[in-house]
């Protein structure tokens, strides 16, 4: 993309092909001969990792599109049987969950590295700008990528997003009603959202070609912030800026790998596993962490209209940044009063992205406002003086004496940055975790489960034991809409025989039909039935229970969470804990008391738990000693109940979680060798260059 | 790979590159497998495909009906004395897909025909009773298929398929 190449490839047939359209030359000029200059850091190699990420973020997604259904009463379903049913389902959709967090990580660490190096400023101008248009665009495409599974937080987090064009004066409503196509967030909105969610990645993709064709006509930026002017400053992107981008992009999907194969809940919200209800609004909308400070912002400012503009300026202000610091000094390296500033505004973006997950109430909103001064301030006021008052030290006279002065220490800087990367992934996407306030429920007792760590597996008499409770117990007010009873046999579940399977299938009754009279009827179940509800419709369900239907169960150990708090759920993210859910639901179910503590009162009607928030549950007391009898001798006591019927749901909820672990450690031991083979092989390449 | 030093092992170095690059050929190929394989059936798909079973007692004689078995028809015939005699009395050497009746019809139970009703040239549905063979004719492109389903003039080059069934009872069958 730089120019006519005088690459000729040798193969007559090639030739051929580059005499009428010069593919070939391009690709050379652009990929391979392109002068890239030598004293890149791995800061510089998040661009191929970006580029990766987009690249799967597309495939994994026109994936999932062939087994979704954007339909508001089916699509929770679909995404729910493509992670159970469809081949590789649930590593697909992993995949891509998971992938538009490490995709937002990636453009951070860009975003920030640009800031630092000074990477927007003459002649990047244009380049840096098409960047912000990406960022924008990747924002609205995870935002809708977001509804689509439309649980809880889909359904609530596009009804909050939306509604802020309501600000808009005048045409405020008209603009929300046509972005929703009717009176609320609905079917329509789902489907406008999934059709816009396809397009938008393809649009982000030219933006990318273009930010790739400015970048390779003005060449890249470097740390040291001087532009190459000889050539000994540079050497050719093949091979070796390929084969570091290799190594970095290796590198990254370790750390991707980490959140796929053993993380995959950590980065969302427990809400999102209930399915859509227009009627009730969760405790805590939170969106997806990569917008967290922005959020913060929105919130910060007292007045509706004003939030909007803010929260809209506080990314639109990017694109102005290469007028606001007219400093000449490109790098920060080379500016020490701009570096320390630097360092403060990436503190300023992390607390913001902390006060996102925060309720907005007392200290915080103080906080958020103080805040949000800032770093509107880090643009408006700091890089503008600065450019005035700051004495930058002196700068290199070239490339290559940047190269000289520096080749000691790079490897220890190297390693430093891979784990302040790591560290600062967890800290930051763990501030997620935050979301979850304590509302008045104690907080349960961590507990030693089978299915924990990355070698987990279910404990199979624990499985059988637990279905036995809620087929005599659970079954009698709660379905299990997504267990079939074929899943009794697959391979990491239960362990029931193909035959056991049939046999205990045909104990229930299943409603068919219409036959050739045009009649339902009941037959006996068999392996391919789910699970029948036990009450025929959610009204009647609720009208036996005193007016609330009794939650499904095969989703509960994902769908319930609590608050870990800080420090915790950084350790969280390193120790894989990711049983907030199941320690939730064992506590409850023995949480039960007969009379409620001293000075409490639970309304009519209901039940004192001592760790549901809030302790009055609707739900009596529903497991006594001694009220399911095991055939394995197993004690009959609550305790082992709530034990075994918590670890039956968790694999009601996550059935491929054995594969997952398995596949999880080959991809492990696969991707930790070949990050070494790449790391070798850059040596190797960069040998002659250093 | 021209770049790297020379005063390098030629030997050490080509053999990092080469196990670089089959690293990465086998990382590659096991990323390809899942993003292929999700595109068989999925589990519910194939659970669904399990075998169903068919009452026969309501088909008088000289009827058909179509039940559907993994989303194919099979169409379960029962044949008249004179479709079972001419469909056993064709010379076997005048057919394009030689099959003697025998060999489609489970033994003792000549009456009953039970076949795929997709057509074995692209796949259109034959229409019952029609056609100059007391079988099944093709509207898409003019197949004619006999009493026994066999294929006897038009463009499809075999007999309709048989499906896997058995008789459960004389008036009972299991497909599939
Ligand atoms: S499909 Fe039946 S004749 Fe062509």
């Amino acid at each position: 993309m730089s120019g006519p190449s005088d690459f000729q490839p040798s193969n007559p047939a090639l030739k051929w092909i580059e005499r009428r359209l010069p593919i070939f030359g391009l690709i050379h000029s652009s990929f391979v001969a392109y002068p890239t200059p030598r004293n890149l850091n791995y800061w510089w190699t998040f661009g191929a990792i970006l580029s990766m990420m987009l690249a799967l973020q597309i495939l994994t997604g026109v994936i999932l599109a062939m087994h979704y259904t954007p339909h508001a009463d089916l699509a929770f379903k679909s995404v729910e049987l493509i992670v159970r049913d469809v081949n590789y389902g649930w590593l697909l959709r992993n995949m891509h969950a998971c992938g538009a967090s490490m995709f937002f990580f990636a453009v951070y660490i860009h975003m920030f590295r640009g800031l630092y190096y000074g990477s927007y400023k003459e002649p990047r101008e244009v380049l840096w700008i098409l960047g912000v248009i990406i960022y924008l665009l990747m924002m609205a495409t995870g935002f809708m990528g977001y509804v689509l599974p439309w649980g809880q937080m889909s359904f609530w987090g596009a009804t909050v997003i939306t509604n802020l064009f309501s600000a808009v004066p005048y045409f405020g409503e008209s603009i929300v009603t046509l972005l929703w196509g009717g009176y609320s967030v609905g079917n329509p909105t789902l489907n406008r959202f999934f059709s816009l969610h396809y397009l938008l990645p393809f649009v982000i993709a030219g933006v990318v070609v273009l930010h790739v064709w400015a970048l390779h006509v003005a060449g890249q930026n470097n740390p040291a912030g001087v532009e190459p002017k000889t050539e000994k400053d540079t050497v050719p992107f093949t091979p070796h800026a390929t084969i570091k981008d290799m190594f970095g992009v290796s590198c990254f999907l370790i750390f991707f790998a980490w959140f796929i194969f053993y993380m995959p809940n950590y980065l969302g919200d427990a809400d999102n596993y209930i399915p859509a209800n227009p009627g009730v609004t969760p405790a805590h909308i939170v969106p997806e962490w990569y917008y967290l400070p922005f959020y913060a912002i929105l919130r910060s400012i007292p007045n509706k209209l004003a939030g909007v503009v803010a929260m809209f300026s506080a990314i639109i202000i990017l694109c102005f940044l290469p007028w606001l610091d007219s400093a000449r000094t490109r790098s920060s390296k080379y500016r020490p009063l701009a570096k320390q500033f630097f360092w403060i505004f990436v503190v300023v973006c992390i607390l913001l992205g902390y006060l996102g997950s925060q309720p907005p109430e007392g200290i915080y909103v103080i906080a958020g406002r103080i805040l949000t001064v800032c770093y509107f301030a880090y643009f408006l006021i700091v890089l503008p003086l600065l450019a005035r008052i700051e004495t930058p030290r002196p700068l290199p006279n070239s490339i290559a004496d940047d190269v000289l002065a520096k080749s000691k220490g790079r490897a220890a800087t190297a390693a430093s940055m891979l784990l302040a990367l790591v560290v600062a992934g967890g800290l930051f996407a763990g501030s997620t975790q935050n979301a979850k306030a304590e509302e008045g429920g104690d907080t349960p007792p961590a507990q030693s489960w089978s299915f924990s760590g990355p070698f987990g597996k279910y404990d199979r008499g624990s499985l059988q034991r637990g279905l036995k409770v809620y087929k005599e117990v659970c079954s009698a007010c709660h379905s299990l809409n997504y267990i079939a009873f074929r899943n009794l046999a697959d391979p990491g579940g239960p362990g029931y025989s193909e035959a056991q399977a049939a046999a205990f299938a045909a104990e229930y009754k299943i409603k068919d039909g219409p036959n050739d009279q045009g009649e339902m009827f009941e037959r006996p179940g068999r392996t391919a039935d789910y699970f029948p509800a036990p009450f025929p419709n959610e009204q009647a369900a609720a009208a036996a229970n005193g007016g609330k239907a009794p939650p499904d169960l095969s989703l509960m150990t994902k769908a319930r969470s609590y608050k870990r708090g800080f420090p915790q759920f950084v350790f969280d993210f390193f120790t894989q804990y990711q049983e907030q859910g199941p320690d939730y639901l064992d506590a409850v179910l023995q949480g039960f008391e007969d009379k409620p503590p001293a000075g409490v009162t639970v309304p009519e009607g209901t039940y004192y738990n001592k760790y549901f928030p809030g302790h009055a549950i609707k739900m009596p007391k529903p497991l006594s000693d001694g009220q399911v009898t095991f055939d394995d001798g197993a004690p009959a006591t609550v305790k082992q109940y709530a034990h075994d019927v918590t670890t039956f749901l968790m694999w009601t909820a996550e059935p491929r979680l054995e594969e997952r672990k398995r596949i999880g450690m080959q991809v492990f031991v696969f991707l930790i060798i070949f990050a070494l083979l790449m790391y070798f092989t850059k040596r190797k390449v960069w040998a002659g260059a250093h | 790979m021209t770049t790297a030093s020379s005063a390098d092992h030629p030997t050490r170095r080509d053999f990092l590159f080469v196990a670089t690059g089959a690293a990465a050929a086998v990382g590659a190929a096991a990323t390809v497998w899942p993003l292929v394989a999700q595109m068989n059936p999925d589990a519910a798909t194939i659970a669904a495909g399990a075998p169903i079973q068919v009452d026969l007692a309501p088909i008088a004689e000289g009827q058909d009906i179509k039940v559907f078995w993994r989303g194919k028809p099979i169409y379960i015939s029962h044949r008249t004395k004179k479709q079972i005699q001419e469909a056993q009395s064709v010379a076997l050497s005048s057919l394009p897909d030689p099959q003697p009746d025998s060999a489609r019809v489970k033994a003792g139970h000549d009456q009953w025909l039970v076949v795929i009703g997709i057509c074995t040239h692209l796949g259109c549905i034959p229409i019952a009773h029609e056609g100059n063979y007391d079988g099944f004719f093709c509207p898409c492109h003019g197949s004619q298929y006999d009493s026994s389903g066999r294929i006897r003039q038009g463009p499809a080059p075999a007999n309709l398929a048989v499906p896997p069934y058995a008789f459960l009872s004389d008036t009972k069958i299991q497909i599939g």
